[in-house]
């Protein structure tokens, strides 16, 4: 299962060269707006046409502009989720969720198991303009799933909900990848979604591909922190839950150590992946004592990335991950913090709040 | 109703309402066509189209009947070729007649329809087409249920301006009682002769509950088309 995607296009004065390719999972396309990911998305699922390249899916060629290929937009078997929900207004929920089957063919699961999914069971007979926003985008992915789709595209599905909206599906989305196994395709320009969802990113700027691997992998990396914003630059850790603590806190292991957060919503011994953001990590040369920050671990730097302003991007090593810190040019100056320096990331426990903690990985991510 | 109007009146009300009818239905699809044309398509032409769907709002009534009477009349290039062929006339017939109010009211048809396409949101049909819909069964499941109360308006404004058409129809097919006089001919006709009034009154009457109906029964269902897009 996977995709590959190799198109130009050239629209009002900008110009897409872009060239990836999605393995399983959740791969997420990240740019800031205006980089012209929706434009692949679209691409993708015909409802936009390349000037030049090919896209193909599991092997099967969808768009190819040297020999004139170019499936219909219908033939090409994936689902989208639309940033506004699109369902037809003159259609109950039910009629909605089963309109592929109905009007197409395609598919033909019962709505209730998809409805349960995502907890839209309720809601089967109402009418559409009756849903709350969130409701809505929740019975549009439910109407994509059930076309049986090779492939989901999701195009910055959370965008048009606000915080607490967000907060409601993202959890759904998270079963979604772990229940279906379908591969997906998923827009945003919202770190925590990327933390979250994310087993493989693309990122995109002005256009083009600049960097694509492992979410661990990619946004530790120091000359990526410019496209991924400053205030949002974090890693994200896989970790084990070790342990339950009786005043509120549990316990994860890395493999650099323990650390204590708070109580994660996941049974000892799951796996999970936490993002800690570069600012809320502090760094000591010598192991600090008498302090109220509860997670102190053995780090090594790896590489130090001034910037214009006054701070810089260190990159540590944390036994096998990988974890971003940012702080001044002065305090990296005083601490003489360079490249091979042994030091302590000191973080917080309270600065991991539960939207960056992802739970119910699959295994192997 | 019957009793209330003359044998003479009521055959013209009788008549109109025919006309009307098949003036309507026939024009229904022809106008579909149009209004999705001039709401969607992009083609070299779109503005002569909509030029000459709007033609006959701005020409006088009797040039329009005129052309009709040059171009379908039993020596002109079409009627001619329809007589060779089919056996049909339409000149001085009530088929002729459907024909002239059809055309009369085209335009009010095209716009009342188009309006009901604009209104519909192009992502609806984008996400049908990602759901596996071909464009036929796009237009079938989506579109045509939207815009169906406003196919509905239109078609009800056509009949009304149909119901009135007066100056096309006498032009091209004249005034035959029993065959082409319709209701604003007979209006006329009686007002011609002395002691006509009475009638002509009885008919004015029918002619206004009935344009009257037809307008408030077009503006409910053009809300309902409103409504029915928000999804209200």
């Amino acid at each position: 299962m996977s995709l590959s995607v190799d198109i130009r296009r050239s629209f009002g004065g900008f110009e897409l060269r872009t060239t990836f390719d999605a393995p399983e999972g959740v791969t997420v396309l990240f740019g800031r707006s205006g980089s012209g990911k929706t434009s692949v998305v679209k691409s993708v699922a015909g409802l936009v046409t390349p000037d030049d390249g090919k896209i193909a899916l599991n092997g099967r060629v969808l768009f190819d502009a040297a020999k004139r290929t170019n499936v219909a937009v219908h033939q090409r078997r994936l689902g989208y989720v639309f940033q506004d929900s699109r369902l037809f207004p003159h259609l109950s929920v039910r009629d909605n969720l089963c309109y592929a089957a109905h009007v197409c063919g395609r598919g033909g699961k019962d709505p209730k198991e998809v409805g349960a999914l995502l907890g839209i069971s309720h809601l089967l007979d109402r009418r559409t303009h009756s849903l709350s926003g969130g409701e809505a985008q929740r019975v549009a992915i439910g109407r994509a799933l059930l076309s049986e789709p090779d492939i989901l595209l999701m195009d910055e599905p959370l965008a048009s909900l606000d915080g607490p909206r967000k907060a409601e599906i993202l959890p759904y989305l998270e079963t979604l990848r772990r229940e279906t196994g379908l591969s997906i395709l998923y827009v945003t320009h919202n770190m925590a979604e990327v933390a979250r969802l994310a087993t493989h990113i693309v990122l995109i700027d002005e256009g083009r591909v600049v960097r694509s691997g492992a979410p661990e992998e990619v946004l530790t990396d120091p000359d990526m922190v410019r496209l991924l914003g400053i205030r949002d630059a974090g890693a994200v850790l896989s970790a084990t839950v070790a342990k339950h603590h009786p005043d509120g806190l549990s316990a994860l292991a890395l493999s650099a150590g323990e650390i204590l957060l708070p109580a994660v919503d996941a049974p000892v011994g799951a796996k999970i992946r936490v993002r800690i953001l570069a600012q809320d990590v502090i760094l000591a040369r010598s192991h600090p004592e008498g302090l109220s920050a509860l997670n102190i671990l053995p780090v090594r730097v790896l590489a130090v990335r001034r910037g214009e302003g006054p701070g810089v991007i260190v990159q540590l090593q944390a036994g096998e991950d990988r974890l971003l810190a940012r702080i001044t040019r002065r305090s990296a100056d005083m601490l003489n913090i360079v490249e091979g320096a042994e030091c302590y990331a000191v973080m917080k426990s309270v600065a991991v709040s539960q939207t960056d903690i992802a739970v119910g990985l699959q295994t192997g991510l | 109703m019957i009793g209330w109007l003359g044998p003479e009146e009521w055959q013209a009300v009788a008549l109109s309402l025919k006309v009307s009818f098949w003036a309507t239905l026939l024009s229904l699809p022809f106008g579909l066509l149009c209004a999705m044309a001039l709401a969607r398509g992009q083609f070299i032409g779109r503005d002569v189209l909509n030029w000459l769907v709007h033609l006959p709002l701005v020409l006088p009534p009797v040039v329009t009947g005129y052309l009709l009477l040059l171009g379908f009349g039993r020596q002109g290039p079409i009627g001619s070729v329809m007589d060779d062929l089919f056996g049909i006339t339409l000149a001085f017939q009530w088929t002729g007649a459907a024909l002239a109010a059809s055309i009369m009211a085209f335009p009010l048809m095209v716009r009342a329809i188009r309006l009901a396409i604009e209104a519909v949101d192009p992502k609806l049909e984008e996400a049908a087409a990602t759901l596996g819909a071909s464009r036929m069964k796009v237009f079938s499941t989506v579109t045509l249920p939207l815009i169906l109360p406003g196919i509905i308006a239109g078609a009800v404004l056509a009949f009304a301006k149909a119901m009135g058409e007066f100056g096309a129809t006498i032009t091209f097919v004249s005034n035959i009682p029993g065959e082409t006089r319709t209701v604003p001919s007979a209006i006329y006709a009686f007002l011609q002769v002395p002691g006509g009034e009475t009638s002509a009154i009885r008919l004015v009457l029918v002619a206004v509950a009935i344009a009257i109906g037809a307008l408030i029964l077009s503006e409910w269902l053009s809300r309902r088309v409103a409504r029915r897009i928000s999804g209200e």
